[in-house]
């Protein structure tokens, strides 16, 4: 198992509790989405595992091993991030900035080697936009700057991804091809974990899901068996039933 | 390319400075005193061309060198770090921080290390109270951290007016008056060698280091999920560049604008990557400087002050990326 969670709690400072006894694990070419409301944890929840946030009690094992005991670097090598799509305040090349998801992999005095870039032009060519590679990220769309953060990801070679909110922002094909392009990473044996809003997602990657309630419990299980018309309209207060379709050859979240 | 371009500028730029003044020395007679000081060559210039490039013109120039591209160098860590294009030592208050420290020290009679020390405390502790500010009303914007900025560059400033109120009008009011101004024109060796330590250390130490702040610029988050340890490394580059503003104002006085305007304009030349911006920027803060200064003292009959023009040149910059930024501000 890539990743084993225990027991995990978080809560800020003098503040509500967000969530607590969090457990669950995740093994190679798994995928697990968080589905939950406005402001119910989920992205703490994500920066907790991303070793961005301390949580309170619990523990998070990366290959048996404690997060807390790894050197920063280490877990940079086992976990990668992408977080939601921002427009950073200066004008990198793609190229440039895929090539900085080797930075664990560099010494502190050191830069990129001709190796590092190999590795950047290789992940953006997986994600079929080497054509970007001189373009300046700050001036190219929403969904390709989703896709170069993915390749960065990919260039850091990690086996597990955590994806924050990954189709926020893009139009509806750009969601898909995100879905598809973490799905596609699934089947090349990364585990993946994303934060989503959209339950149809979570049935399309057809992986593991995981719902942060109100009271801060999380549930675990199989999207296909809990995403149900009973668990989907009590999380988000709606009557929602799911359709199967025959062409999609999957269930349909629909609100009556 | 751009690299060796740059320095032919600058190696214009310096030997003009070292000709061009009140008592002109031909171009080509300039750099043969300068090399006759290494290889044998027939003397064919008067004692005083001489005199006049090595006691007067060289050590200001190579002053102004120093200053420019060290100040270059520590504007653009700022900016990275603050992943804020607007950030600089003087914007974030910490040449006038410094600039107390300084003369705080004076008033207590301090020698030159006591000076240097408390400038440097004076500078940090204005870069921590500009940065707390945004923290205490969580809003991490370019314009907070600017405004924060303008806070405790005017609470520098009045402390700064305090000092020279209560300063000996006689003595130490002249020496602290010399440190808000801003100046090369008397800069010795001498006066050199205690700073310089403390200028080249930070230097040599930010450009090692600075693909790492490609990496910072994309945000705490960001560079601490790609294994940056964040906050021993933002405070290494804080240390760095504190530390050389701080030496700056000891050996020339506060200096404005050169920390922003250069670092900008190399990124204009070679784009954002900082491992080919920051030694482009050391070398045309360099020639910037000595331009500078070099205009200074020769525009008018009296000597301009270095803030005067760089000032001119700055606040229209300024206003020129503040235009350009205005859609990333919140």
């Amino acid at each position: 198992m890539i990743l084993e969670v225990k027991n995990l709690s978080y809560r800020y400072y003098n503040s509500r509790t967000i969530f607590h006894d969090v457990s669950f694990g995740l093994s190679k070419g798994e995928v697990l989405s968080i589905l939950g409301t406005n402001g119910a944890g989920k992205s703490t929840l994500l920066n907790c595992i991303a070793n961005l946030y301390r949580p309170q009690s619990g523990e998070i094992l990366l290959h048996n091993k404690p997060m807390t005991e790894m050197h920063m670097r280490d877990v940079a090598k086992v976990i990668g991030y992408v977080p939601q799509i921002h427009t950073p305040a200066y004008a990198y090349t793609v190229r440039e900035f895929t090539v900085m998801g080797r930075t664990p992999y560099i010494g502190a005095f050191a830069k990129p080697k001709k190796e590092d870039y190999r590795i950047a032009d290789e992940a953006l060519e997986r994600m079929g936009i080497s054509h970007l590679s001189n373009k300046a990220y700050t001036e190219i769309s929403g969904g390709e700057r989703q896709q170069v953060t993915i390749a960065r990801v990919i260039a850091q070679q990690p086996q597990l991804i955590l994806l924050d909110e990954p189709t926020a922002h893009l139009d509806y094909g750009n969601q898909y091809r995100v879905m598809q392009m973490i799905k596609k990473l699934a089947d090349e044996g990364f585990a993946l974990i994303m934060t989503t809003h959209n339950p149809d997602h979570a049935i399309l990657l057809d992986g593991k899901v995981a719902i942060l309630n109100r009271e801060g419990l999380l549930s675990v299980g199989l999207a296909k068996e809990t995403l149900q018309k009973e668990t989907l309209s009590t999380l988000y207060g709606l009557n929602i039933k799911t359709v199967y379709d025959e062409d999609a050859k999957r269930n349909i979240c629909v609100v009556c | 390319m751009v690299f060796w371009g740059v320095a032919a500028v600058l190696g214009l730029v310096f030997v003009a400075s070292l000709s061009i003044g009140r008592y002109g020395i031909g171009f080509f007679d300039t750099i043969k005193i300068l090399l006759s000081r290494l290889f044998p060559i027939q003397q064919t210039w008067p004692d005083m061309a001489s005199a006049v490039v090595f006691e007067f013109r060289l050590p200001r120039t190579v002053a102004a060198m120093l200053v420019g591209s060290a100040l270059a160098l520590s504007g653009a860590a700022y900016q990275s770090i603050f992943k804020n294009p607007m950030c600089s030592p003087d914007l974030l208050g910490v040449s006038s921080g410094a600039c107390v420290g300084a003369a705080a020290a004076i008033l207590l009679g301090g020698g030159s290390v006591l000076i240097q020390g408390s400038a440097f405390m004076g500078g940090i502790l204005a870069v921590a109270i500009t940065v707390m500010i945004p923290r205490l009303m969580r809003n991490q914007s370019t314009t907070v951290l600017i405004l924060s900025g303008i806070v405790v560059s005017s609470l520098m400033s009045s402390v700064m007016s305090i000092l020279k109120f209560v300063a000996d009008t006689d003595t130490q009011l002249a020496e602290i008056t010399y440190w808000t101004m801003g100046s090369f024109a008397t800069v010795t060796f001498s006066d050199m060698l205690p700073v310089l330590p403390t200028i080249l250390v930070p230097v040599a130490a930010i450009l090692l280091m600075r693909y790492r702040l490609n990496v910072l610029s994309l945000g705490e988050n960001e560079a601490r999920s790609l294994g940056i340890n964040i906050q021993a490394v933002n405070g290494i580059f804080i240390l760095c560049s504190t530390l050389i503003t701080a030496s700056c104002v000891c050996l020339s006085g506060t200096i404005g604008w050169v920390g922003l305007v250069i670092p900008h304009t190399s990124r204009m030349i070679v784009g954002a990557d900082n491992k080919k911006m920051l030694p482009i920027a050391l070398l045309l803060g360099a020639a910037f400087m000595v331009l500078i200064d070099l205009l200074c003292r020769t525009l008018t009959a009296a000597e301009l002050r270095i803030g005067i023009l760089t000032g001119i040149i700055g606040a229209p910059f300024f206003i020129m990326i503040l235009i350009k930024q205005s859609r990333n501000l919140r």
